[in-house]
């Protein structure tokens, strides 16, 4: 057991160096390499978290699982809203998003945002990519500390 | 089956291998970047400055501790009551210089190398570097200026994972107006 608060000033360490290493270069490429770190870390924590676990019956229930355990284990809350067009869009919506809880309540600081949503949204694809989901994970944030996170499968 | 697993526990508490991978992943994105293992030692150490230099604050306000007196009276806080905090772990303090002026914290396991082993060809690299960093920028900001390094390391075949701090001064200018 680590303490939330290490983990935090890691994740902003992270952000924080990458954003340093790219801020020459073009800022996309930091926002993918933070994107990559998550996956990687996503993958491995689903791995452990479902090692116990029943085979999930479909989509909308691997999509719950994320929406309740995953979100529990990293966040300490469960996703607030989950909506889907049942068409392989999901909307999951997190009122308290705990990277930007601290931050502001508004507009402020809108546009760090990004940097802050990366490593989270690739944390999501690398756990769905480890249960057979392949998706693109899309990150909106209108006012902090509110924050969306619009999956999208990507069937073959 | 099982999947009301993870509930419950202190609140302030997030999942340990969530950190481990996390740093994991980090370091391995370090050595993709540097390809050097001593810039990487120094890099993770710089990151850990930044994150004690915040800790301190969280510290201070949760452990309700007053001023140390001595090196003996920080090194009991430091494996008592920080690394017990953060990590859930407390070092064995040992290892005395006869001037006071230099201990050991002593690490039977370390969280942060659970699913770890190192791949030949790094012997240079101190994968933990980020924890001297940390403990480095903490006591700076209460105007100790000490130096952290790592003396064993069980990812490099030692029994046990040893950290030596050495006091080097104290740091007068910084005291806030108004304390002694």
């Amino acid at each position: 057991m680590a303490d939330e608060v290490i983990f935090e000033f890691l994740h902003m360490e992270i952000v924080d160096h990458i954003h340093k290493e790219s801020s020459n270069e073009e800022k996309e490429q930091g926002i993918s390499k933070l994107e990559a770190l998550g996956f990687r870390v996503g993958q491995s924590l689903i791995e452990r978290l479902t090692k116990e676990c029943s085979r999930f019956k479909d989509e909308l229930d691997t999509m719950k699982f994320l929406c309740k355990d995953l979100w529990n284990l990293v966040y300490k809350k469960q996703i607030d809203n989950l909506r889907t067009n049942h068409q392989g869009v999901y909307v999951l919506q997190d009122n308290r998003f705990k990277f930007l809880v601290q931050m502001s309540t508004g507009k402020q600081y809108m546009e760090s945002a990004p940097k802050y949503l990366a490593f989270p949204c690739g944390m999501i694809r690398g756990a769905l990519s480890n249960l057979g989901i392949n998706c693109i994970v899309t990150a909106e944030v209108s006012a902090m500390p509110a924050c969306k996170f619009q999956i999208q499968i990507q069937r073959s | 089956m099982s999947r009301q697993a993870n509930r419950a526990g202190d609140p302030r508490k997030v999942n340990g291998e969530l950190f481990t991978l996390t740093y994991g992943a980090l370091v391995a994105q370090l050595i993709k970047d540097y390809e050097n293992d001593e810039q990487v030692n120094k890099q993770l150490d710089k990151m850990g400055y930044n994150m004690g230099v915040r800790l301190i604050e969280d510290f201070l306000a949760r452990a309700n501790m007053g001023r140390c007196n001595d090196f003996r009276e920080t090194a009991d806080v430091i494996a008592k009551v920080a690394f017990k905090m953060y990590l859930g772990l407390t070092p064995v303090v040992s290892n005395w210089s006869a001037a006071g002026d230099e201990f050991s914290l002593l690490l039977e396991s370390n969280p942060l190398t659970e699913f770890v082993e190192l791949p030949s060809g790094h012997n240079n690299l101190n994968y933990s570097n980020l924890m001297c960093g940390v403990l480095r920028g903490a006591l700076e900001m209460v105007q100790m200026d000490v130096d952290v390094r790592f003396v064993q390391d069980t990812l490099k075949g030692d029994n046990i994972t040893e950290i030596r701090l050495k006091f080097n001064k104290r740091l007068e200018d910084a005291v806030p107006v108004g304390e002694d």
